[in-house]
């Protein structure tokens, strides 16, 4: 349920995360999943469509540069598992695409940009469980903005939000929206 | 989209590129080990035949199991049918059942527009008489787009037909796949043109958005695509050629004639075929042929519309039962 997949409306909000700011979140977390993970073996990263392709991207590519390692990536669709399907009309499918080797004993990092009621998250772990049996999963999420649903956390975190229901959080990202940023807007307008 | 799929003028362009782009995304689903998707839970898919089909009825049915909706197969052979039910009554049953989409194959043309007008529910046409097949006309849509505009990531995503040559052979006049296919091909941008005898075009021909030529020889050099319509003797009450060897020499597809196809060229078959007579065994076999890939295609294909029609929101009751 992350509110940031329309970035329609309320583009005039407040930043909260500029490019420069979300480039060193992206950096702590590069350096916390080799930490967690004693060195990133075993690891791969699953962006989950839209904006969690491109972090788990620039992810791999940090850790690729902190350590010389290459850590494989790739995308979860997670609409065919959703919970609120039948409250909208049929939506576009994105992309599921797992890198060479699969997910069985692996580490799987979920990459997302908005961690909200946490009912993407619950999506994507059923959609994981057709494709394999991971050895664990992790989250690992540019925002969080509270108000969880479910009983689910991150693991990693590049900024925690305090927000209220009504605003509405849009995370930017140049490789999808032309730049990068974190607005966030009173969606009640 | 519409809430049922009768015709494949019903689809427009968009529509017709969202449901290949979904099909696209649903194909990876035959590599995975559980090739299975709880979208469709608890609905219930109706697959309602008056006629003999294997191929469509068992694509439905495959179709809806991955995506976990409940499969009814209904065949008029054994049923209340053969007491003499008509079809709206068969419908009002369905109704009361609860049939969250029914799929018809029918032999008079128009009835998945009548029964539409019966039941709540989404209707699928998958064949009525000589009208149309509008899935059969998605799949071959499908099959073009990947042989000849590619797969993958950022491949043929959002693309159309645009500017592909295809040439549908033969019997135009009883077949539903051919109009069908004009009709969703030239949608997407492709120029077809129909080669068949005088006898086997329909009267009605000069107002379809297609092209027509008498002679297959003459479009072979040009066609990126042919498709190969099956002689449909099941349904020729008079005589349309003079025998079954003119006709194969003037508009069967043997190795000869594949030779002079441009080399990325594919050929296509809706299948059941007539191997000898519109198409020779050694051309049906050939790595040019499509003729495998459409029927797994197809079962994707399906599924894309089923997720469409049926898993979103419920479409708001418009069409009042009469």
């Amino acid at each position: 349920m992350c509110a940031a997949s329309s970035p329609v409306a309320g583009r005039d909000g407040v930043a909260v995360l500029d490019a420069e700011e979300i480039r060193r979140a992206l950096t702590r977390i590069a350096h916390e999943i080799l930490e967690r993970t004693h060195g990133g073996d075993g690891v791969i990263l699953l962006g989950i469509p839209t904006r969690g392709v491109p972090l788990a991207r620039r992810l791999a590519a940090r850790i690729g540069e902190f350590e010389g390692l290459d850590v494989p990536c790739g995308s979860l669709d997670v609409t065919m598992h959703r919970d609120d399907l039948r409250l909208h009309p049929a939506r576009a499918l994105g992309r599921t695409e797992l890198p060479p080797g699969g997910v069985d004993a692996k580490t799987v990092v979920l990459v997302d940009d908005v961690l909200y009621s946490g009912r993407t998250v619950r999506a994507a772990l059923d959609a994981l469980n057709d494709l394999g049996r991971p050895r664990a999963v992790q989250l690992a999420v540019l925002v969080d903005r509270g108000h969880r649903e479910l009983p689910i956390r991150p693991d990693y975190v590049g900024k925690n939000l305090p927000t209220s229901q009504r605003e509405v959080v849009h995370v930017l990202l140049a490789e999808v929206d032309g730049q990068d940023g974190v607005m966030i807007s009173d969606g009640g307008r | 989209m519409k809430r049922h799929l009768i015709s494949a003028a019903d689809l427009s362009r968009a529509d017709a590129v969202l449901i290949l782009d979904t099909a696209e995304e649903l194909a990876s689903l035959a590599d995975r080990p559980i090739k299975k998707l709880p979208t469709l839970r608890g609905r219930t898919v109706v697959n309602l035949f008056y006629e003999d089909s294997t191929r469509t009825r068992i694509s439905f049915e495959a179709a809806a199991k991955r995506l976990s909706a409940d499969v009814i197969n209904f065949s008029a052979k054994g049923s209340s049918v053969a007491k003499g039910e008509s079809l709206k009554d068969t419908a009002l049953t369905l109704e009361a059942m609860g049939a969250d989409a029914v799929v018809i194959r029918h032999g008079a043309s128009g009835a998945a527009h009548r029964l539409a007008e019966w039941v709540q529910g989404s209707v699928l046409n998958a064949g009525d008489g000589t009208h149309e097949h509008p899935t059969q006309a998605l799949l071959d849509a499908f099959t073009i787009r990947r042989r000849l505009r590619g797969t993958g990531p950022s491949g043929a995503r959002g693309a159309g037909l645009d500017g592909l040559r295809v040439t549908i052979v033969g019997d135009v006049l009883h077949s539903r796949v051919a109009r069908s296919n004009v009709l969703l091909l030239s949608t997407l941008g492709a120029e077809v043109t129909l080669a068949a005898p005088p006898t086997l075009l329909p009267l009605a021909v000069g107002s379809w958005p297609c092209a027509v030529s008498y002679d297959l020889d003459s479009e072979l050099a040009k066609s990126d695509v042919v498709m190969m319509l099956r002689v449909q003797q099941e349904r020729m009450t008079a005589a349309y050629f003079p025998s079954v060897r003119e006709y194969s020499r003037r508009y069967g597809l043997d190795a000869a004639r594949m030779a002079r196809l441009p080399g990325h060229a594919i050929v296509m078959h809706p299948g059941p075929m007539n191997r000898g007579v519109e198409i020779a065994a050694e051309v049906a076999d050939s790595v040019r042929s499509t003729i495998v890939e459409q029927v797994a295609n197809g079962v994707t294909t399906r599924m894309a519309v089923l997720y469409l029609l049926l898993g979103g929101m419920e479409f708001p009751a418009t069409g009042v039962a009469q």
